[in-house]
């Protein structure tokens, strides 16, 4: 760790004037001098890993060596690949053929605010692809080509290893967070330009172990992390115990229970590390709470024990595979819905991708909640529903007790998490719930929350340990919102519904903001959550004292 | 000097003196006042047509609105209906807010980073662009919309009333259509952004440039003729009427500096379908804006959706089933 770059050292580095001295003028003559640099950039995938699901070109290769041990016709794959995708995705052709470079999206992406590389504007990295698609399938780049200096004109170029190298570099440098989206004039959306960019990078077995690992894991064992069921099941248990001296309740849940209500599926981070463990110990409560009180019966399961999907970082065929366990487990076990737990990506993949790709779901029922009887009419096709959907339907029908005074502690903020935010519009239901669950919430500038939300930096596969620069330089616009509420106001928890958030966050602030913690929804609901026969509570779920417990 | 706007600029000079010379010295009226337009017309009907219907046969295989808003959810949550539509209706609106306002670009914010004690990150409220881009394309349609005119007898009394209201502030002989100056205001500030924002500097070509000064050059050639030259405007209908009644005919009085604005028109309707022109089309198809968020609700067909293979329960009980047995897990399968 010691060659970090310290945060006074990452903020000298930021300049948003393309370096022009430095820099040749035309970005199309900097090709060359793509470095790919540590700190920067993920390693690849490990043989392995890729081998798991049958995907093309697995082999040992290092993105920093000359040679990338290419199949010999890899410029024929991509421009193929292209070819068929244009074909395919409406969005894809569309999004090559109209970006007129106004420039409004430029300064909306956070790896551009906190790099300044002027090859982080969406628009840039949207180009480098574009450049290749105007050269070989329009009729002004076969047309210019042909002319000397034709191509510059056009600003198009040939598939060439550097090229294809500086495209690899920079899709792994897009969380694909859709904020650029937002102010395109066009909807143009870098994170299909970029979901498309690594699914061509994939033709040729060019993915990052980051994500390769996590879909080979998932594929096989049923999770990202590659918890076998035995074990996922202790560590539920260590939870239970964990509870019961907190609580003095048993939350036992139920594994693969045939017949139950309903099947929940959330993300395997949220077993496996904290502070996503105690989100997980207050779904744990909750569903306790919901068994006492009214019977219902849920479940989980360890076959489809993973809400994420990064076969949505791979390939949209990647992801189908790995999207059709919570079908298919929720057929097995017969439930009547599905309920997903707190999470970025996994909600758009479910909101938007889901029952096109698996669906229809004809065996499951139209989700209702049969404690309040509100039937989930947006999801009546789909049949999942957000536990935060879920959970504020039980606090607006006053079904849940609730004690706010033990989160006292808690001066919150709430980040909205991409996906959620912008795949989907999941916006007021959480902080509904925060809000009945804790006193004292402020909201960060309007610039930085809801549809303009900016990402924690390590979202869509790019959390790992190697691009440390990268991660802190992308969350830097998020942490300089939380910075800004809890100078203001003090806050001093930032809450999140996202696994990736309760990973990446911490770390942001740790590095940008130290005292502010990150803190799951549902953390907070088994906070304020008063179980039946519960002993009189001391200890929060991190089992630090509870507020006005430790003066006495 | 930056060769990404120099050439573009020298291209737009000699195509227009390419044309100016041609009738002026060689005479070739036909070519520029006859033979060209109709080729041009023709390249941008079929280019466009070709262009849309492409988009057209793409598949649509996901429905992946990019939403701005509170989603339709639970009934006592407020649904913000026009940037997360559920409805056709809503994606209707969301769609003429977006063609007729710009919406999205309305969003514009401009970021600052202020290097000191603070060290804040700052996001104001941009509203050139915006309003630099409505009014070019606002005022280039009025000018579009006026010059039917000169291809219509009689005068459609739409055209005359928009004529009236673009002249509307009555300054000079003859009357100022304020059409004129706002466009080429408007594109010399788009124009004036390419090369001074350092941002926008880097990412234009020589492609971007290339219809900004044809614009220049078509509003500067027309305001130079309605104001300053004063060109035979009955000549120069006789001939744009014969154009559209397909009996071609060449004025006398008209010279060079008509045909030159003539042919960068002409240039700039061949150029349309081939170029970044063709957002005016693919505004209107844009996936992210044209669909309703209502996925969960409504099953969304993928015409090319194929099966997969898959890691099925039983292959993975198999793999663990003495783990489960051992853990209390239930199995399907005892052995």
């Amino acid at each position: 760790m010691a060659d970090e770059l310290t945060p006074d050292e990452a903020l000298d580095k930021i300049d948003y004037r393309p370096r022009s001295s430095s820099e040749p003028r035309n970005w199309l003559d900097t090709t060359k001098s793509v470095q790919i640099r540590p700190g920067m950039y993920c390693y690849a995938a490990k043989p392995e890993s890729v081998e798991t699901l049958g995907l093309p070109y697995a082999r040992e290769w290092n993105p920093t060596d000359e040679d990338w041990k290419l199949p010999e016709n890899w410029q024929e794959i991509l421009h193929e690949g292209i070819k068929e995708r244009l074909e395919r995705f409406r969005t894809f052709k569309i999004f090559m053929d109209i970006c007129v470079r106004c420039g409004a999206c430029a300064d909306k992406c956070h790896f551009f605010l906190g790099t300044g590389d002027p090859k982080n504007m969406p628009v840039l990295r949207a180009e480098l692809l574009r450049s290749i698609y105007r050269n070989d399938f329009t009729f002004a780049g076969k047309l210019l080509k042909k002319i000397p200096g034709g191509k510059r004109l056009l600003g198009s170029r040939e598939m060439s290893l550097e090229a294809l190298k500086e495209m690899w570099y920079y899709f792994f440098q897009c969380t694909e967070c859709r904020r650029c989206s937002v102010f395109c004039p066009y909807g143009i959306d870098t994170a299909e330009i970029t979901i498309i960019g690594r699914e061509l990078l994939n033709l040729l077995g060019l993915n990052i172990d980051w994500i390769a690992t996590p879909v080979s894991n998932c594929y096989q064992t049923g999770n990202h992390l590659g918890i076998q069921p035995h074990a996922f099941k202790d560590m539920l248990e260590f939870f239970v115990e964990d509870i019961e001296d907190i609580t003095g309740v048993d939350c036992t849940p139920e594994f693969q229970k045939k017949g139950a209500d309903i099947l929940f599926i959330t993300p395997s981070g949220d077993v496996f590390a904290d502070p996503g463990t105690y989100t997980c110990q207050g779904y744990l409560i909750l569903f306790k709470y919901l068994k006492d009180k009214y019977g219902l019966d849920v479940t989980w399961s360890t076959y489809a024990s993973e809400g994420g999907n990064f076969g949505f970082f791979t390939s949209h065929e990647t992801m189908k595979r790995l999207n059709a366990k919570m079908y298919a487990e929720a057929k097995r076990l017969g439930v009547k819905w599905i309920l997903g737990g707190e999470c970025g990506h996994m909600w758009r993949v479910i909101n938007q991708y889901m029952d096109t790709m698996n669906g229809p779901a004809d065996f499951l029922e139209v989700p209702v909640n049969p404690i309040t009887g509100t039937r989930f009419e947006n999801a009546a096709s789909t049949k999942m529903v957000h536990i935060c959907e879920f959970t504020a339907d039980l606090i607006k029908h006053g079904k849940l007790e609730l004690d706010k005074s033990r989160n006292a502690n808690r001066v919150l903020t709430f980040h909205d998490s991409c996906n959620p935010a912008r795949g989907m519009g999941l916006l007021e239901e959480p902080r509904y719930c925060i809000k009945a669950c804790a006193d004292e919430f402020y909201e960060m500038p309007p610039n930085t929350i809801r549809e303009q939300t900016f990402c924690c930096g390590s979202g869509a596969g790019l959390n790992a340990g190697e691009n440390i620069e990268l991660r802190m330089a992308g969350a830097l616009p998020r942490a300089n919102a939380v910075k800004y509420v809890h100078n203001k106001f003090g806050v001093n928890s930032l809450a999140t519904i996202c696994a990736i958030d309760r990973a990446a966050l911490p770390t942001m602030c740790e590095y940008w903001v130290p005292e502010v913690d990150v803190i799951g929804v549902h953390e907070l609901v088994g906070n304020a959550l008063i179980l039946p026969g519960e002993k009189e509570r001391t200890e929060d779920l991190r089992m630090e004292p509870l507020p006005g417990v430790e003066e006495e | 000097m930056n060769q990404r706007y120099l050439i573009p600029l020298t291209a737009v000079f000699l195509l227009f003196l390419l044309a100016y010379a041609g009738v002026e010295g060689l005479g070739l009226q036909v070519v520029f006042g006859v033979l060209i337009p109709y080729l041009a017309i023709a390249a941008f009907v079929i280019g466009f047509v070709i262009k849309v219907k492409g988009w057209a046969a793409s598949a649509v295989p996901f429905r992946i609105p990019t939403t701005c808003g509170q989603q339709k959810s639970l009934p006592w949550i407020k649904q913000n209906t026009i940037d997360n539509p559920s409805t056709s209706t809503g994606v209707f609106v969301r769609m003429l807010l977006e063609i007729f306002a710009f919406r999205s670009l309305f969003r514009n914010t401009k970021a600052a980073f202020n290097r000191n004690a603070s060290n804040k990150l700052t996001y104001s409220f941009e509203i050139f662009l915006w309003v630099g881009a409505l009014a070019f394309h606002y005022a280039f349609l009025v000018v579009l919309l006026r010059h039917f005119r000169f291809f219509t007898a009689p005068v459609p009394e739409v055209i005359q009333t928009l004529e009236y209201l673009d002249g509307i502030i009555q300054v000079g002989l003859p009357g100022l259509f304020i059409s004129g100056p706002v466009l080429l205001l408007a594109t010399l500030f788009l124009l004036s952004r390419r090369i001074f924002d350092a941002k926008v500097s880097y990412i234009s070509q020589a492609a971007d440039y290339f219809p900004l000064f044809l614009i220049i050059g078509i509003a500067a050639t027309g305001i130079a003729m309605r104001y300053f030259t004063k060109v035979d405007i009955i000549g120069i209908k006789e001939m744009t009427m014969g154009l559209v009644t397909f009996h071609p005919h060449i004025p006398e009085e008209v010279g060079g500096l008509f045909y030159g604005h003539l042919f960068l028109v002409c240039i700039l309707f061949a150029y349309f379908p081939i170029s970044k022109l063709m957002h005016m089309g693919g505004v209107f198809l844009s996936p992210t804006r044209n669909m309703a968020n209502n996925t969960r609700a409504q099953r969304h067909i993928n015409p090319w959706n194929y099966d997969v293979p898959i890691h099925t329960y039983e292959q993975y009980e198999d793999h663990f089933r003495d783990k489960m047995i051992e853990a209390g897990l239930p199995v399907d399968k005892k052995e």
